[in-house]
């Protein structure tokens, strides 16, 4: 440092403004934030969802650790990222499932979807949803099997689908089957205000992603803007969570707020088109990646303008 | 080795410019067919018979071909050939036959065959040909078995259709899926680009992926890393050739 105070002007590359805020802080934010939710399916389905959610963080981190030390990168184990995305990955899992799958999952949302494309801040998609995915394309039968305990049989969003009543109240509360994290609406919302105050995340891609979902749902879900219809289907899986959780991935989702408009309208189609026309009754993980998938294309139309920058007069000299 | 002999055509066509993974043609049977190393080595031999026989008829008839109507002539000497070998495989591997399908007869379109028609066969002598078939052939033979077995053992726990033990209830069945064939062919360019890179490295003949430059900075700070792989020796060389372009 002492060689470069002696020059009057030290020229370096952006950024030149410093924020208190760190990788670190963020992710930390996150993961409290996500703690009202992880409670919840912890005291909601049991002891043996704290194996799989440890099993699944510990593994992501020690994924990240082993392949940086591999190929010799700077280990970056310590800003909570690989913590985090297997903390995700963990509550994305129906709650009885095997602890090895847990690990292959962790193994594919670290090495295969963050590490091979360059680590932190260049994965194309969020690797807890891509190994989501992943998992639910290999193991369709352990991945949507969310029987615990003595209770068995259909997701309330399946049931809806199949034009059965489901209790609308049980949903909200997270008295319901479904994945760890996903079911409880009320912890995913307290969690998700938490973050809003510390302004890590902004409501504009969870709120045009809800906004968009409810007027397709009312367009063409076939029950109009029947409240009962509407608050099921917004209570239940995974919408919640990978509104204000998933969608709002630094990495994956468009930074101008152009951008994240048209993402999370892209994202509220692209679910309500799963739920209501496709086979399956969740559609959130599929609408997320394919959405990351188009951020770039968004990122070409919506650019981030230029400091200074002024648009150029049409017909002027 | 001297170009355009036999065993240098052969070298090329499996080592060299291997056709699925350095000039990465014929990608739709190397994705749609590989879903076991049975089904890989069916694709890639009758593909090489295919290859051989149209490289040397081409090769024969190439003065006698206009240039003009090339295209049609090349269409009508390998679909003579993909039908003989279509009616010889169902005839006599009715299996295999049964599992390749709609490929079979598409190896018509195979770009591969067009490929070597075009750039090599029409150019160039009989017997050079006849071998340049051969080695490409044999070379995106290898590449589809390997691909095959990958997406076997890994997707359904099998090995050329024998199944070990109950592996399968633990493989993750995207492998013999579409996806699982992309990641497969991936990661195979990656493994045969980083092993040349090496020994050319060793040679001399190019620079280290990794490795720094005069004033010490290394290949992951440089801007221009993405399109270098060891081509430039400083950032400077890097940075002129960006400019040029």
């Amino acid at each position: 440092m002492m060689a470069e105070d002696n020059k009057l002007l030290n020229v370096s590359s952006n950024p030149h403004i410093r924020d208190r805020i760190t990788t670190q802080k963020i992710m930390l934010y996150v993961i409290i934030a996500l703690m009202p939710a992880t409670a919840f399916g912890i005291w909601h389905f049991g002891a043996y969802t704290i194996a799989v959610i440890l099993v699944t963080m510990i593994s992501s981190v020690i994924f990240e650790y082993a392949y940086e030390r591999i190929m010799k990168l700077p280990i970056t184990v310590s800003d909570g990222s690989a913590a985090l995305t297997g903390l995700l990955l963990a509550l994305n899992m129906p709650p009885r499932i095997e602890l090895w799958v847990c690990v292959l999952g962790a193994f594919v949302a670290i090495v295969l979807i963050k590490q091979l494309f360059g680590g932190l801040g260049q994965n194309f998609m969020n690797p807890a949803l891509g190994a989501r995915c992943f998992l639910l394309i290999s193991f369709a039968g352990k991945m949507t099997n969310f029987a615990y305990d003595t209770f068995s049989g259909a997701t309330p969003l399946a049931q809806l689908k199949n034009g059965e009543i489901v209790n609308t109240y049980n949903m909200v509360i997270g008295n319901e089957m479904g994945t760890i994290g996903e079911v409880s609406v009320i912890a995913i919302v307290i969690g998700a205000c938490f973050l809003i105050l510390m302004g890590i995340i902004d409501l504009r891609i969870p709120g045009t992603y809800i906004l968009t979902f409810t007027l397709f749902l009312i367009i063409f879900g076939g029950h109009g803007a029947n409240p009962y219809f509407l608050t099921g289907e917004l209570a239940g899986g995974g919408l919640m969570l990978g509104a204000f959780f998933m969608a709002t991935d630094y990495v994956s989702s468009p930074i101008t707020t152009k951008g994240k408009i048209i993402f999370g309208i892209f994202l509220g189609i692209l679910t309500g088109v799963f739920r209501i026309f496709a086979s399956g009754a969740e559609g959130v993980s599929y609408a997320i990646i394919i959405g990351n998938l188009i951020v770039p294309l968004i990122e070409r139309w919506a650019p981030l303008k230029c400091f200074g920058y002024v648009k150029p007069q049409k017909g002027g000299k | 080795m001297k170009p355009n002999t036999p065993l240098e055509r052969l070298f090329n066509g499996i080592v060299k410019e291997n056709p699925t993974l350095v000039i990465v043609l014929g990608m739709c049977p190397t994705l749609a067919v590989t879903t076991s190393a049975m089904n890989g080595i069916g694709m890639g031999l009758s593909t090489t018979v295919v290859l051989a026989l149209s490289n040397l008829f081409i090769s024969l008839l190439r003065k006698v071909i206009p240039d003009e109507i090339r295209i049609p002539s090349f269409i009508v000497i390998i679909a003579s050939f993909v039908t003989i070998v279509d009616m010889l495989m169902e005839g006599f591997t009715p299996d295999l036959y049964a599992s390749l399908g709609i490929y079979i007869p598409l190896i018509v379109v195979n770009c591969i065959i067009f490929g070597r028609a075009e750039a090599y066969a029409y150019k160039n002598g009989p017997v050079s040909s006849f071998f340049d078939g051969i080695g490409m052939g044999l070379g995106f033979t290898m590449s589809i078995t390997v691909i095959g077995f990958i997406r076997e053992l890994i997707g359904a726990g099998s090995i050329f259709g024998h199944p070990i033990g109950n592996l399968s209830e633990f493989t993750p069945s995207i492998f013999v899926m579409a996806p699982g064939a992309f990641m497969v062919l991936a990661v195979l360019i990656t493994i045969r680009t980083a092993i040349i890179n090496n020994i050319e490295a060793k040679r001399g003949v190019r620079l280290p992926v990794t490795h720094t430059d005069e004033s010490g900075a290394e290949c992951s700070a440089c801007a221009f890393r993405s399109n270098c792989a060891g081509k430039f020796q400083s950032v400077e060389a890097a940075q002129k050739e960006a400019n040029d372009k």
